[in-house]
């Protein structure tokens, strides 16, 4: 290997992968087909970095792999057990602070957090639950907003301002009393400008923007996580999230 | 009431609103101070308010509501027109010689913490340290600080909010808050006078000055301690449209109040420091954000800015220097500890939630408006001028090691004379706990529930940068106090002031909060107590600023070094996660039941 | 060798997870050989006695299911938390979103054909909690078997692990939530 590679490169769990100037530690990984877990992160939007699932460790810092920039000699660790037990933990404390119950959402089966449970071998939600009451909003004709269900991984709020040019969603409140608000004088969804072929309708991981009428059609067995396992769908480079019209 | 008188009254309502905007947004164009003015004069912030600021400042409503929800001094339902607000910390809380005095000025008034009179005259909270923790209990009504309580001054102003006697009519020398300066060295001799270290820094030209604040070694004095000439010279060198200057005047960790005393006595000595600075940088504009609980101190910096504008000292040509041209706006916070972080800071400047920005890239490249900035302490901005009038070996021939110079101490708690002190770096705990007269001592909090806390074998360990390092907090605590109960105090100061961003900090320290709480009220096991350990340094090492990596601080020291604090509340036994009776009670009330069947032991 | 006694029973649950264990089929004879059944809904024994492994469907929604669960881990070596509902709370945990006034309202007295309104106060009837609980909310729990229901092959693979000396372990493809 020549000098010149030698210096683009970090090492992800002993393999040396690639990167160029600008890329973060997870575009390098990704597009060297290496699975780091997230949750609020997308390829295309501006990296978050809140969920925290996609921590690694260089030396013994802790790293949010989506927003530090790849730096030539990186020594990480990503996929250890104690990192993935971190994940675990998180998953679990994403579960319990909302009120996710799996047979009951339409979008089972096609959850991201879901799968990152699976993925991480989650069996239970282990802490006490936070019994949060949230606001269902189904006020809009074809867009479905169910709180209880929100990561506020904030994916809607960076999709609709970056790629659909509006600004149709925020979070407001502090500390567990976060929470996802719509930007409408009414604070509904009804009164925004949010429309069905916009990306903020689509990019939910969870069950939280949900189109109406389009729930159930895929039969259990052949949803996205049915087919495939998280750490596939999440190497995907385009945006993966399905469009289903209403009118399907 | 008819439909055309309903309508015109919501039309006064909307005329009302809009004339107050836009005459506070013409003083002063911050959403903060916009809100702020709407909170005084309306006791809230309604939907409507709401959509006309957004409207009138050009923002997304959704922008609005959410600094709104974000801000613990901005309420969305009524308050009263007394709004009163004890501080929950334990130096200046309303806990006083284990007297609950909050709970007794909710009995005087009838009124329940959280809650506004029905009569629309009076509402009670808590809030997190409001900064007076020299002076014992003390709360904030309608922004004005009350110090010293006692249950006959609860009384008192238990009549007078009953009568409705306006603030101005109130005892004044309730509303006097001493300095309390025990022991000053380097910078707390002399305010500065005026232009004296703006004059050595023009002699010294702008690089000169960096120069000299490269030499002297300093760093920054909000505790983590960065190299203050690095960050100058950084910011310097960062391209950029404009360069700003900002001091972090967002006090908030509780037990430090030295920044109060900084601002009201050495308030020349701090803009002087910012104006060299804004000179070494090339900056135009600096901002000093304030803390919401210290607005009292407000109308006195706006007093010394003026008056230095008068001088010459801020303006256009300062000291007739052609080209030099810096002033100082003040920003006033609205209630959020997490504004002390300063990428936090910047977003709440912009006039948006707190929250931390991610890091790289910093402020010294991306800053204010994402432009180079230098965010410092007040306590760095002051130690900069005297560095600047004194010479950076005046500076190095104070303090230890890599810790040169003096720190500023808070000290509050059990202890004689509560305090500001200035300390030569490198001073040990047992000095310190000497000159305030502290006995008995149990354990100590050093740099506020974010620092270390400490036990006796450790009091001959040193104040700087390499052992303990802090940004002024040193609170003491004696034989006598529940030091569970001052953990758990912690824990809930940080669960009510994390900002939601991650989900460790978000999530965990509401864990930590409930687990305490459980262990403090005898219902936890050691399987709790593991918990606790774990979850803690999973918030610790997994969250995304400084606040989540210290928040578990409190619990994993004192589970180090003080396990029987925790160990003697344990239970023996499988213990359920929550009240099992308690769970039933609205139960019994809906169905009028209360016999055997209807309780759970 | 003596069997391994299992008891089963539904606390807040629709039984489904029971049904799905009888899924197991003419795989059941062949488990029967190493296992008979204690407390169950499958035998109508009312008490649990003395149990290697006990099996909780459900959620904890009221006092007589706290009974139950009492009864269950003190009589039980290993407890499993059988399905979404005892992990959880699951869909009796949707109650959660509203408070238990509003409920008890909504059904006894302003639900649409309620004759006599009044909400029930007998005491022989269970108080309801405030909320719905995962099991785990009350008791100790050793393993967890989500899905709902589990597949049989789910219970077959646990139940093995158990009877083989082995922690139980799911593998990813029997793993899910719904």
């Amino acid at each position: 290997m020549s000098a010149d590679t030698k210096q683009n490169t970090i090492t992800i769990d002993g393999q040396e992968i690639p990167f160029l100037a600008g890329q973060t530690i997870m575009d390098a990984a990704l597009a060297a087909g290496v699975y780091i877990p997230h949750l609020c992160h997308r390829q295309g939007l501006t990296p978050h970095g809140s969920c925290k699932l996609c921590v690694v460790d260089i030396a013994s810092k802790s790293v949010t792999a989506c927003t530090m920039p790849a730096m030539a000699g990186q020594q990480i660790s990503n996929n250890t057990p104690a990192l993935n037990e971190a994940r675990k933990t998180i998953t679990q404390m994403l579960f319990i602070e909302g009120n996710h119950i799996c047979p009951s959402c339409e979008k089972c089966g096609d959850c991201t957090l879901q799968a990152m449970a699976y993925h991480l071998g989650m069996l239970d939600g282990h802490f006490p639950q936070f019994f949060q009451r949230r606001e269902v909003d189904a006020s809009h004709p074809t867009v479905m907003l169910d709180r209880d269900r929100c990561i506020l991984c904030e994916l809607c709020v960076r999709a609709s301002r970056e790629v659909d040019g509006k600004n149709v969603f925020d979070i407001a409140g502090r500390g567990t009393n976060a929470h996802l608000i719509v930007n409408s004088t009414s604070g509904k969804l009804v009164d925004s400008d949010l429309e069905t072929s916009d990306m903020a309708a689509h990019i939910c991981p969870v069950g939280a923007i949900l189109i109406k009428k389009s729930g159930y059609k895929v039969p259990i067995g052949q949803r996205t996580f049915d087919l495939h396992k998280v750490s596939e769908i999440g190497l995907e480079k385009t945006i993966l999230t399905k469009v289903r019209q209403p009118d399907e | 009431m008819s439909m055309s008188s309903a309508v015109s009254n919501f039309s006064n309502m909307t005329d009302l609103l809009r004339s107050v905007i836009t005459r506070i947004y013409a003083e002063s164009p911050y959403l903060l101070h916009v809100l702020y003015a709407l909170q005084r004069k309306f006791l809230h912030i309604s939907d409507e308010a709401v959509r006309e600021v957004a409207a009138h400042l050009d923002l997304p409503t959704s922008q609005v509501d959410a600094v709104v929800e974000f801000y613990a001094f901005f309420h969305k339902i009524p308050r009263g027109r007394y709004d009163i607000l004890f501080s929950n910390c334990t130096s200046c809380g309303y806990m006083a010689g284990g007297v609950d005095l909050m709970a007794m000025f909710g009995r005087r008034l009838g009124i329940a913490v959280g809650k506004t009179r029905g009569d629309g005259l009076v509402s009670m909270d808590q809030t997190s340290c409001i900064g007076m923790c020299d002076h014992g209990a003390a709360l904030l009504v309608n922004g004005m600080p009350i110090t010293s309580l006692d249950g006959p001054m609860i009384d008192s102003i238990a009549a007078l909010v009953e009568a409705a006697t306006p603030l101005e009519d109130w005892p004044a020398e309730w509303f006097y808050v001493e300095g309390n300066i025990r022991v000053s060295g380097l910078l707390l001799k002399d305010d500065l006078s005026e232009g004296i270290s703006l004059r050595a820094m023009l002699a010294l030209g702008a690089v000169g000055s960096l120069s000299e604040i490269i030499q002297s070694g300093l760093r920054g004095r909000g505790g983590a301690g960065f190299s203050t000439g690095m960050k100058w010279q950084l910011c310097r060198d960062a391209q950029g449209a404009a360069h700003y200057v900002v001091c972090n005047a967002d006090e908030g960790e509780p037990g430090t109040f030295k920044d109060r005393v900084l601002l009201h006595s050495y308030a020349d000595s701090l803009f002087e420091g910012m104006t060299v600075c804004a000179f070494a940088i090339g900056a135009k504009q600096g901002y000093l954000y304030l803390r919401a609980e210290y607005r009292y101190l407000l109308s006195h910096l706006q007093s010394v800015l003026t008056r230095r504008r008068e001088l010459g000292l801020l303006g256009v040509g300062i000291l007739g220097q052609p080209g030099f041209s810096f002033d100082i706006d003040i920003v006033v916070g609205a209630g959020a500890y997490i504004c002390g972080e300063e990428s936090a800071l910047i977003e709440s400047l912009e006039g948006k939630r707190g929250i931390p920005r991610v890091r790289p890239p910093f402020p010294v490249t991306h800053g204010y408006l994402g432009q180079p900035t230098v965010v410092n302490n007040v306590e760095t901005f002051i130690a900069a001028a005297h560095i600047v009038l004194r010479g950076s070996a005046w500076f190095r021939a104070v303090g230890t090691g890599k810790s040169v110079g003096s720190k500023i101490l808070s000290i509050s708690g059990d202890c004689a004379a509560p305090g500001i002190y200035e300390y030569p770096f490198g001073v040990t705990i047992r000095q310190v706990l000497d000159d305030c007269g502290a006995k008995d001592v149990l354990a100590v909090q050093i740099g506020g529930p974010s620092g270390t806390l400490i036990n006796r074998a450790e009091f001959d360990r040193r104040l700087d940068f390499d052992d303990l390092s802090t940004g002024g907090s040193l609170m003491i605590f004696n034989q006598a106090r529940d030091l569970l109960a001052v953990i758990v105090n912690f824990a809930h100061f940080f669960a009510h002031e994390s900002c939601g961003f991650c989900t460790p900090c978000r999530v965990g320290t509401t864990l930590l909060k409930n687990g305490l709480d459980k262990i403090a009220g005898g219902h936890g096991t050691q399987y709790d107590l593991d918990e606790m350990q774990r979850i803690a340094a999973l918030v610790k090492y997994r969250s995304h600023c400084g606040l989540g990596q210290t928040a578990a601080n409190p619990i994993l020291d004192g589970l180090q070094r003080f396990p029987q604090a925790f160990e003697q509340r344990l239970v023996h036994s499988d213990e359920p996660h929550f009240d099992l009776d308690a769970a039933l009670e609205e139960a019994r009330q809906v169905s009028h039941r209360d016999d055997t069947a209807a309780h759970i032991k | 060798m003596s069997k391994i006694r299992i008891a089963t029973t539904s606390l807040a649950g629709c039984f489904g997870c029971h049904m799905s264990f009888l899924d197991m089929d003419e795989r059941l004879v062949a488990l029967l050989e190493h296992v008979e059944f204690n407390r169950s809904p499958l035998t109508d024994i009312k008490h649990c006695g003395p149990c290697d492994i006990g099996l909780i469907e459900g959620a904890v929604c009221n006092a007589e299911n706290v009974h139950v669960l009492r009864e269950f881990r003190d009589n039980c070596k290993i407890l499993i938390a059988v399905g979404a509902c005892a992990i959880n709370g699951g869909v009796p945990a949707m109650r959660n979103h509203f408070n238990l006034r509003e409920c008890l309202e909504e059904a006894y007295v302003n639900g649409v054909g309620v004759e006599n309104p009044q909400i029930p106060n007998d005491v022989e009837l269970p108080l309801l909690l405030d909320k719905v609980h995962p099991i785990h909310d009350v008791v100790r729990v050793d393993y967890y078997l989500p899905g709902c229901p589990p597949s049989a092959d789910e219970f077959l693979k646990i139940l093995g692990d158990l009877l083989a000396g082995k922690a139980p372990s799911l593998p990813y493809n029997l793993l899910h939530y719904d």
